[in-house]
């Protein structure tokens, strides 16, 4: 009988999983649908479909060629930037929040977003066009994880502890780097665009963008989705997991490495997006459970649902556009005070 | 023979913490270590366990030689019970058990239904399969300690190892785990487990060993090796050792306070 109880208990379970992801799906599609449609030059629903539709069946065009244009090159490398970067740096914070055994962890834990700004503001510096801005950012948002990396495995002691110390140490030293290139930039062209960049913008999103950071995005992605079981027990201490027939030191540096290169190809397009990566694991925590294997679909999903309605709100709200890393912020600050005093409540 | 050590020798950095350590396990035994604190306990432990491999002699667990399996093949040997302790997150019971299976099979493992029915079986098998559905974080220090027990089983390794399993348990619950950890023992599995209670040495277990400054003191029957004598040099504590029961249960108590 126990048995039996047991049984319709797991199913219950399983069901309010697939419901509460299933419905996350439905909201990703609605929001990106709604996304297509507003903006400063709103094309209407039918248009949307039938711009859509066009790609893959013979349809008479009822659009003007302006309507197709902005919605090629300006609505959906936004639509489809905001999502995979919504996504990314969402799944790339859960994992960090496993791998470090700290819920407070965010993707920029170990410096890649640091690094990233450097090398954003020394590509500004030498006068590189936005390409260049995003090579040069993405490159070194790795090396400086990849520095992290080695200055952790130089040291000695407790691994989740050195890598969070180096990667602090680093983080700060390229921040000092990022204010060293702000001193000698040209104010008037120059210290803009590095304070722009800095705050983080969709605006401006390409086709080419999409298309630069598809492929890492896809591959740090399903590394990390496939991992999701093994985190959950590396969150139970490096010393349990061993015995429990997992390559800790293996398995961390993996998890670190994709979630580094998702992290640092969302940044190197947009810039600076803060709080997505440490709050929407948090909601999705609340949500779902503790459990990797549904918590990581789930804030992979949330993520890209959150940052749409953000930059939809951005794209609303003002016609001089808000940057997305200022609301996410607004947004997430207030959030995280509330989790904080939450938690006090409960002890 | 469940463990074999020979001649183990580990030390960290220049400081020597285990000195020439040799003693065999029978299967199905139930080993007490007893010893003050810092005096190489856990090292022990985690050098059978393979956490620690810069030591020197041989370890041989169900007759292989640990130094030459890999980490996923140790687990298969041999399953820790470390101390109960509050988890960042907060998982269902079940799913705390359901981690015994490890990495698995392959880069894309995730438990499959037949994981779970051995998670179910263990806990039932603790005697705590109605707190499957649980969170972990929000039941007692004992049945925490049992569920960490249950992971073990479901690891199906034959050999277990608990870092002071009870010490932070209150005596009820600290009864609870070791009768529970006992009952396993007679059902064929060795257990290896270390303790700061002579008393407890007493009633759950085969075998005591006694270990003091990196050294083996005693090793044999808890009657045999903990003597009065020994129990003062270890803890510089006075105490005698009575009898209960026609001898079937002893205690020790600190001589000081019978005077009074």
């Amino acid at each position: 009988m126990s048995n039996s109880t047991t049984d319709r208990k797991q199913n219950y379970r399983d069901r309010k999983t697939a419901i509460i992801l299933i419905g996350l799906g439905i909201c990703l599609v609605i929001l990106a649908i709604f996304s297509f449609l507003v903006g400063r030059f709103p094309i209407s629903p039918d248009k949307v479909v039938g711009i859509l539709a066009s790609g893959i069946v013979p349809v008479d065009q009822f659009w003007t060629d302006q309507e197709a244009i902005i919605f090629f090159n300006v609505r959906l490398p936004r639509v489809l930037l905001a999502m995979l970067v919504g996504c990314s740096l969402s799944a790339a914070g859960a994992a960090y929040q496993g791998t470090f055994q700290n819920p407070l962890v965010s993707p920029d834990i170990l410096g890649a977003s640091q690094g990233a700004a450097f090398g954003a503001a020394v590509a500004i510096l030498l006068g590189f066009a936005s390409f260049g801005i995003s090579v040069m950012a993405f490159s070194f948002a790795i090396v400086t994880v990849l520095l992290v990396i080695a200055v952790a495995q130089a040291a000695r002691g407790n691994q989740v502890l050195t890598v969070v110390l180096a990667g602090v140490m680093i983080s700060s030293l390229f921040s000092a780097g990022v204010s060293f290139t702000k001193l000698i930039a040209d104010p008037s062209d120059q210290l803009p665009a590095i304070t722009y960049w800095l705050m983080g913008s969709l605006t401006g999103a390409k086709p080419s963008d999409v298309t630069m950071v598809l492929p890492f995005m896809v591959v740090g992605l399903v590394t990390l989705f496939v991992l999701k079981w093994r985190i959950n027990i590396l969150t139970m201490g490096d010393e349990e997991a061993a015995t429990m027939g997992v390559n800790t030191k293996a398995l961390r540096l993996i998890i670190i490495i994709a979630a580094t290169i998702v992290t640092a190809a969302s940044v190197s397009v947009t810039g600076m997006i803060g709080w997505v990566g440490l709050v929407i694991p948090h909601l999705s925590r609340m949500l779902i459970g503790s459990d990797y294997r549904k918590l990581m679909p789930a804030s992979m999903l949330m993520g890209a649902c959150f940052l749409l309605l953000v930059d939809d709100v951005s794209r609303l709200a003002t016609t001089a556009e808000i940057p997305i890393g200022i609301l996410t912020a607004f947004i997430g600050a207030p959030f995280f005070l509330y989790l904080i005093t939450r938690e006090g409540k409960k002890r | 023979m469940s463990v074999k050590i020979e001649n183990l020798s580990f030390a960290y950095g220049t400081h020597q913490v285990l000195k020439n350590i040799s003693l065999e396990v029978g299967d199905g035994t139930l080993v007490n270590v007893l010893g003050p604190n810092g005096t190489g306990k856990s090292t022990l432990f985690r050098c059978i366990l393979g956490l620690y491999t810069s030591y020197h002699g041989s370890i041989i667990v169900n007759g292989k030689d640990i130094s030459k399996l890999n980490i996923r093949e140790r687990a298969r040997e041999m399953a820790f019970i470390p101390q109960s302790h509050k988890p960042v997150y907060d998982y269902d019971v079940v799913d705390v058990v359901l981690m015994s299976s490890g990495a698995g099979s392959g880069a894309f493992f995730s438990p499959k239904k037949a994981h779970v029915d051995r998670a179910l079986d263990a806990l039932e098998r603790v005697g705590i399969g109605h707190l499957a559905h649980r969170p972990y974080t929000r039941i007692s220090g004992g049945e925490q300690q049992l569920v960490l027990i249950a992971r073990a089983l479901a690891q199906n390794a034959n050999t277990i190892i608990m870092d002071e399993p009870t010490s932070a348990l209150d005596y009820g619950n600290t009864v609870r785990v070791l009768s529970c950890v006992r009952q396993l023992s007679t059902e064929g599995l060795t257990v290896i487990q270390s303790t700061h209670q002579p008393d407890q040495a007493f009633l759950y277990a085969d075998k005591t060993l006694v270990l003091f400054e990196g050294e083996v003191l005693a090793y044999g029957s808890p009657k045999d090796a903990i003597t009065a004598e020994l129990i003062s040099k270890i803890y510089g504590v006075e105490v005698e050792v009575n009898s209960l029961h026609d001898d079937r249960v002893r205690v020790c108590v600190p001589k000081i306070e019978i005077g009074r």
